[in-house]
């Protein structure tokens, strides 16, 4: 290859002119870094297609993305257990599980060894009341035991208060409460719990002589 | 799979089945085959979760199953079927030309089965009836024959297609006789003798209209029907998927159609579109050209809305005939002359017609004007080129350069001698058209994921902001239906600021464009990729 160079040394197939310099000048500078990542157009883009077609099609898209998520094949990963229990965590029902599938695949199709528990669709309502009220059975015993050895001991306000209060939670989750409890409330059949009720005998009954120390 | 491919169909994996399935998927295209367990151990998901995917890929028909490397006795390997991802871009056409072809029954089942996969044509009645009922006036239902004469049509249409038997290694019963197919060839569902036949189920009925207030209760009592109902309406097992290809037809000939209009008129458009009307069941999926039809038979198939004589007709076949754009030639002249519509020929034409309208509105006229000189002339000089074009040198080698850079113009060296010395070689530039339909299908489809990236990160900037709105919509609407005042509710109205809803408005408007410019890109899509498929074929 080196030994033909010197036949022919300055007759080209195309003239010098042609490539945009001449000869001894020197090459255009290359660039040194990738090119812009947005570099300025020189021509504006055509409009986009406008019509009823077009449109049509952009709503279809548009609620086709809206309604797949909440298909289920749209797959989320279930919530890894934090160490921390939340209060928020008995409310939140109907988690995604790892190991259900929430549709019913015909598995004749399917490989047998993607075949997986099919979670059975259930009423939001159905779940919590269903772990609530065993739980709330068994604490209505205890309750009971306890409010009688209070009731017994000590008939400050304050302990009654703390009475009133978990027999008005009871009162609220379980509708046939025991007669029992409505004597507390209910002495003169009013919607006011006569212990709460203060009628301001006691105001003004404690010496004000010493004014040093503020009322508030 | 090239790298702009992968990030397309993991966009759009993510779009509609979540991060989970993408993160599978993705892997899965660019491993090739793998087995679960290995797709469970690589991407350090919980295996519950990879079959999961695997459910909800292999039920859209993206996802491939079959015996592996090892023969049946070994695990099972899965693939990906990437031009089934890619088509979950253009479901909106599907079910647009489904609309308007068969009407709302028609779009709303072709929507229903795209959207689930696969379907039992009991269960698809049923869905949309319901759907139907639900929008018609009070007291009005949609009878399920109707929705099953809509299916009927489909189905002899070839629109809607039965699944491809499903491989018999998961059945244990019938693992002797029908051997697993080899992961690498899937079954054509058209090898199957009654795919487009309908199964006779009895089914009669209305759809239900859903109360808002009973949901729950109807979800669990339509969950238990359904699974008792299907066994009864006798097409248990027998499910039905939409046969894309078909619509790739259907589009192909829609293109073909207005090009003609465009570059003639519509009367001779109606005449392309009376052929091909004419050959849509004769002619096989990858034919280069139609059936020979006869000018006579041609006039008879013709509507008499066109009005078109037979002298005109004979005119106006001449006059396609002639086009340098070939869409249709004649091989012969018996029965008044026989005319068959090239369909690999004007694939290329169109094809070609979509690069010089890339490089004009991206180069310039002038540079369209060069593009397209090569294009015919094949291989020309630089000389050359600055005479044929008559463009002044200096801008003709510039807009060369320009074009060499962005590589859809090559460079073949001819040399005189045996080494390549510069000055003893012929320098001639050229355009192969297959090459660059290639390299601006991958710019597309790099296109259409910078676009969906760009959506998301919208979406995502403003997340704070469409969350709000979407609460006062909520709340808006119950104080609605609860029947309130009108001052309360433009007080809840008020509780988004007026510069709020400017951007509210903005945003909405960028989503909707950067929506309709995919849409656009997939019709150069599906174009390109025709075209490319079409070579294929021939060879």
């Amino acid at each position: 290859m080196a030994g033909s160079r010197g036949r022919g040394r300055s007759q080209f197939s195309f003239s010098v002119d042609a490539l945009g310099f001449g000869r001894g000048d020197s090459l255009p500078s290359s660039a040194h870094t990738p090119s812009p990542l947005f570099p300025p157009m020189q021509f504006r883009p055509v409009p986009l297609h406008t019509g009823e077609e077009v449109d049509y099609m952009l709503a279809l898209k548009q609620e086709l993305r809206a309604s797949s998520k909440n298909l289920p094949f749209h797959i989320k990963a279930a919530r890894t257990k934090t160490d921390v229990a939340h209060y928020s965590d008995k409310y939140q029902n109907g988690e995604t599980k790892n190991n259900c599938i929430e549709w019913s695949p015909d598995w004749s199709r399917m490989p047998k060894e993607l075949c997986i528990k099919v979670r059975k669709p259930r009423k939001t309502g159905a779940k919590p009341q269903l772990t609530r009220k065993p739980k709330v059975a068994a604490g209505k015993e205890e309750v009971l035991q306890k409010l009688e050895t209070l009731e017994k001991r000590e008939e400050e306000q304050h302990s009654e208060e703390e009475e009133d209060e978990e027999k008005k939670k009871q009162n609220e989750e379980e509708p046939d409460a025991d007669e029992d409890y409505d004597e507390e409330d209910l002495e003169d059949e009013t919607d006011y719990i006569m212990s709460y009720f203060d009628n301001g005998e006691d105001f003004g009954a404690d010496s004000d002589d010493n004014m040093d120390e503020a009322v508030y | 799979m090239t790298a702009q491919e992968v990030r397309l169909c993991g966009l759009l994996l993510q779009e509609h089945f979540g991060n989970v399935v993408e993160k599978v998927g993705t892997h899965l295209i660019r491993s090739g085959v793998l087995t679960l367990r290995a797709l469970a151990h690589e991407t350090k998901l919980p295996l519950d979760l990879v079959k999961k995917s695997l459910c909800v890929l292999v039920q859209h028909g993206m996802c491939t199953f079959g015996a592996g490397r090892r023969g049946p006795a070994g695990p099972v390997e899965y693939r990906i079927n990437c031009e089934r991802v890619f088509h979950m871009l253009r479901y909106p056409r599907y079910i647009y030309t489904a609309k308007s072809l068969y009407g709302d029954t028609g779009e709303l089942i072709v929507e229903e089965i795209l959207q689930r996969g696969q379907m039992t044509m009991s269960s698809t009645v049923k869905t949309v009836a319901d759907r139907l009922t639900h929008n018609m006036p009070e007291g009005q239902s949609m009878d399920y024959s109707e929705v099953v004469s809509a299916f009927s049509q489909l189905v002899e249409t070839h629109f809607l297609q039965r699944c491809p038997l499903a491989s018999a290694g998961s059945s244990s019963s019938g693992a002797v006789d029908t051997p697993l197919p080899v992961a690498t060839q899937p079954t054509e569902p058209e090898s199957h003798p009654d795919c487009y036949k309908l199964p006779y189920i009895n089914l009669t009925g209305q759809g239900k209209r859903r109360r808002s207030s009973e949901d729950g209760e109807a979800d669990q009592c339509a969950a238990k029907k359904a699974r008792t109902d299907d066994s009864e309406c006798g097409d248990d097992r027998i499910y039905w998927q939409v046969n894309f290809q078909r619509f790739h037809l259907h589009f192909r000939d829609q293109a073909i159609i207005s090009a003609v209009s465009c570059k003639l008129d519509q009367s001779s458009s109606e005449i392309v579109r009376t052929m091909l009307r004419m050959s849509e069941v004769t002619t096989p999926a990858h034919a280069a050209f139609t059936q020979a039809l006869s000018a006579n038979e041609i006039f008879r198939a013709l509507l008499s809305s066109y009005n078109i004589a037979r002298p005109i007709l004979d005119q106006y076949l001449s006059l396609l005939v002639d086009d340098p754009m070939e869409f249709v030639g004649k091989t012969g002249d018996s029965g008044g002359g026989m005319y068959v519509v090239n369909l690999h020929r004007a694939l290329a034409n169109l094809a070609r017609a979509t690069l010089e309208s890339v490089v004009q509105e991206r180069f310039g006229s002038r540079s369209a004007r060069i593009f397209r000189l090569l294009l015919r002339k094949r291989h020309l000089e630089q000389k050359q080129v600055e005479d044929f074009a008559m463009i002044p040198a200096k801008e003709a080698k510039d807009m060369l350069y320009k074009l060499l850079s962005e590589n859809l113009v090559q460079l073949q060296e001819i040399p005189k001698t045996p080494d390549y010395a510069p000055s003893r070689t012929f320098y001639l530039y050229t355009v192969n058209q297959l090459p660059t339909a290639r390299l601006l299908l991958q710019h597309s489809y790099k296109t259409v994921g910078n676009l969906m990236e760009r959506r998301l990160y919208e979406t995502k900037e403003n997340k704070r902001l469409l969350e709000k709105s979407q609460r006062i919509e909520a709340i808006l609407a119950s104080l609605q239906a609860t029947g309130a005042e009108a001052a309360q509710l433009t007080e809840v109205e008020e509780m988004i600021t007026v510069p709020e809803r400017q951007q509210l408005e903005s945003l909405r408007h960028h989503i909707n464009k950067l929506d309709s410019s995919e849409n656009q890109v997939d019709e150069t899509i599906f174009l390109l990729k025709s075209y490319i498929n079409s070579t294929q074929a021939s060879r």
